[in-house]
C-alpha cells in the first residue's frame, strides 16, 4: 500500500478528474482530462503493460484529448465559462456518487481479492500481437470497419450545409 | 510489483463515482463527454489490472479494442456536438428538444 509512486499517480488521476469536471473554464477541464488519461497510462506502466500504455497515450492524450480541445475552441466564448447545475442536483449528484463509492469499494474490501499479489511473470505484448492476429483477428477486421464507418458518420454529421444564413464571417 | 490488485480495484471504483455523479449533475454536453471518458477509462483499467494478476494476454487485448471503439465513439459525440451547437447555438443538453435534422 505504502507505493509513493501509485499514492502519487492517484492523486494525480483522480483529482485530475475531478478538476476536469469541476473547473470553470472549459479549456482547463480538457487540459486535466488530458491529466487523467495520462494517469491511467501511468497505472498501466505499473501494471507491467507498456504496450496498452502506449496506445492509451497515442490515442487518448495524443488524439482524443487534442480532438475535444478543438471542438471547445468552436464554442462561443461566454459557454465556455457558464455554469448550468442548480444546488440540489448537485446534492443528489454528490449522495449518488458517494452511494457508489461506499457500496462498490465495500463490496471490493469484503470480497477475496483482497491481499492479492502476483510474482509471475507479465505477460509479454509479443503475446499481444499474436493474439490479436490468430483469435481476434475478425474482430480486428470488424473493429477497423466500425472506426471507418464512424469517422465517416462524423464527417457526414459535422458537413456544412447552410451557408444562407452563415454569412460571411463564418 | 508493490501495489495489491484491490487497490487498483479501489482507483477505479473511485473514478466510476466521479464519472457518475458527472453524468447526473453536469447538463453541459461536453462536460458529460468528459464524464463519459473517465468512466471508460475505469474500466479500461480494471480490465488491464485484473488480466495483470490472472495472468493472461485476454484483459490487455480487450482493452486495446475498448481503447479503440472509445475513440470512435469521441469522434461520433463531438461531431454530434457541433451539429447541436450549429442548430440551438447552445450546449445544454436541456435545450436540445428535437431530434428533428
Amino acid at each position: 500500500m505504502a507505493d509513493p509512486v501509485f499514492l502519487g499517480l492517484s492523486v494525480i488521476t483522480i483529482g485530475s478528474a475531478i478538476a476536469a469536471l469541476e473547473l470553470r473554464s472549459l479549456v482547463y477541464g480538457s487540459i486535466a482530462l488530458m491529466g487523467t488519461l495520462g494517469g491511467i497510462a501511468g497505472f498501466f506502466l505499473l501494471l507491467d503493460a507498456p504496450f496498452v500504455a502506449l496506445f492509451q497515450l497515442a490515442v487518448y492524450v495524443g488524439s482524443i484529448a487534442v480532438l475535444i480541445l478543438f471542438t471547445v475552441m468552436l464554442v462561443r466564448r461566454e459557454l465556455i465559462f457558464k455554469k448550468i447545475e442548480d444546488g440540489r442536483r448537485r446534492l443528489a449528484g454528490i449522495g449518488l456518487m458517494m452511494a457508489v463509492m461506499i457500496s462498490l469499494g465495500a463490496v471490493f474490501l469484503d470480497s477475496g481479492i483482497k491481499g492479492i499479489e502476483t510474482d509471475e511473470p507479465p505477460v509479454d505484448f509479443r503475446e499481444i500481437g499474436a493474439d490479436f492476429v490468430v483469435y481476434y483477428w475478425p474482430a480486428l477486421v470488424a473493429m477497423a470497419l466500425v472506426l471507418a464507418g464512424s469517422v465517416t458518420g462524423a464527417l457526414v454529421l459535422a458537413r456544412r450545409e447552410d451557408t444562407e444564413n452563415g454569412g460571411g464571417t463564418g | 510489483m508493490a501495489a495489491e490488485l484491490v487497490d487498483f480495484a479501489l482507483v477505479s471504483v473511485a473514478l466510476l463515482g466521479i464519472g457518475i455523479y458527472g453524468l447526473a449533475v453536469k447538463r453541459n454536453f461536453i462536460r458529460m463527454l468528459f464524464a463519459v471518458e473517465i468512466v471508460i477509462n475505469a474500466a479500461n483499467l480494471n480490465l488491464v489490472a485484473f488480466a495483470r494478476f490472472i495472468p493472461d494476454s485476454g484483459g490487455q487485448t480487450l482493452a486495446l479494442f475498448s481503447i479503440a471503439i472509445a475513440a470512435a465513439e469521441v469522434a461520433v459525440g463531438l461531431s454530434l456536438i457541433i451539429v447541436a451547437y450549429r442548430m440551438y447555438q447552445n450546449v445544454d443538453v436541456a435545450d436540445f428538444r428535437s431530434l428533428r435534422g
